[in-house]
């Protein structure tokens, strides 16, 4: 038997996106450590890194990261292909869309905070809809989007707040070097 | 350190703030203000007893194996007055308003539901 080597050829996009998604992944499992009063009332912190990748590398990068950190929390979590998996993967894929439409706004006027509400809006949007063509379907579901509407924007608000600054901090930081990694 | 948040916040992002409280406070509007009921129905032993508006106020006498329970209509709402039920509980509940609103006297057998022109289901008959 001969040994085999296989030798993946990597780009330093690849190293970018595997090392914030692996950030993104390490704020998922912190998050899971916060205890919700409701289930799906969660801050959302690996958005945080989404929407510094988005800022800084573009569109195309954050959507490698956000579904690499949906698909390999669920292995993490082992909840891969349960309801929780396609409830994180459809927020996912709707904030990403409404990202991909927000990242064009007038950035003198907007910034993160504005984007971090969009995308919080269309996560919750993007499960209600899972919940209530698939799991749920039952209009009684209409009464906790108040509250869920509530979370997202004080959570998408503090998370574009974090990430605003985080970005202050890395540009300051990394501002002797050619290119440091936030 | 608030003072250090609010430099993030750029004229564009309060805008989305606003929109976004707005929108919040929109849904919660629709969302949780049910509908005002316009009738009340009352059963007893299961059957209906009567369908009443509840536009003329009265006072309906409800006969049951234990009594005789009193529902009145007030003001477009309604309540068990009065029950021979050793708990009270459907007593205690108060006015109903809401379309979907119900009062229980389980041991006296009475029933007091108000429906809006639309019935909701909810979830025992979903």
């Amino acid at each position: 038997m001969t040994a085999s080597i296989i030798k993946l050829d990597t780009t330093a996009e690849d190293h970018r996106i595997a090392r914030m998604a692996a950030v993104a992944l390490g704020l998922t499992v912190l998050e899971s450590a916060i205890p919700s009063p409701l289930p799906g009332v969660k801050p959302g912190l690996a958005n945080i890194v989404t929407l510094i990748v988005l800022a800084r590398y573009g569109w195309r990068t954050a959507a490698w990261v956000s579904l690499l950190r949906v698909v390999a929390g669920s292995l993490l979590f082992g909840n891969f292909l349960t309801p929780g998996f396609f409830l994180s993967l459809s927020g996912a894929t709707l904030s990403l869309i409404v990202l991909a439409g927000a990242q064009h706004l007038p950035k003198r006027w907007f910034g993160p905070v504005s984007h971090s509400i969009y995308a919080a809006f269309a996560h919750i949007t993007g499960q209600m809809l899972v919940v209530y063509l698939w799991l749920i379907p039952h209009a009684g579901i209409a009464y906790l989007i108040p509250i869920f509407a509530t979370a997202a924007l004080v959570f998408g608000t503090v998370n574009g707040l974090i990430a605003a600054r985080f970005m202050d901090n890395a540009d300051i930081a990394s501002k002797p070097m050619s290119e440091k990694p936030a | 350190m608030y003072a250090n948040a609010l430099q993030h916040i750029k004229p564009g992002d309060w805008l989305t703030l606003l929109l976004g409280s707005l929108f919040v406070v929109m849904l919660t509007l629709t969302l949780w203000s049910g509908d005002l009921a316009d009738k009340a129905i009352i059963r007893s032993g299961g059957k209906i007893f009567r369908e009443v508006p509840l536009s003329p106020d009265q006072q309906i006498k409800v006969p049951g194996p234990l009594g005789i329970s009193v529902i009145s209509i007030q003001q477009r709402k309604a309540r068990i007055a009065s029950d021979p039920s050793p708990r009270q509980y459907c007593v205690r509940q108060g006015w109903l308003q809401q379309a979907g609103e119900i009062a229980l006297c389980l041991p006296n057998q009475v029933s007091l539901e108000l429906i809006g022109h639309k019935k909701k289901y909810d979830s025992l008959n979903y």
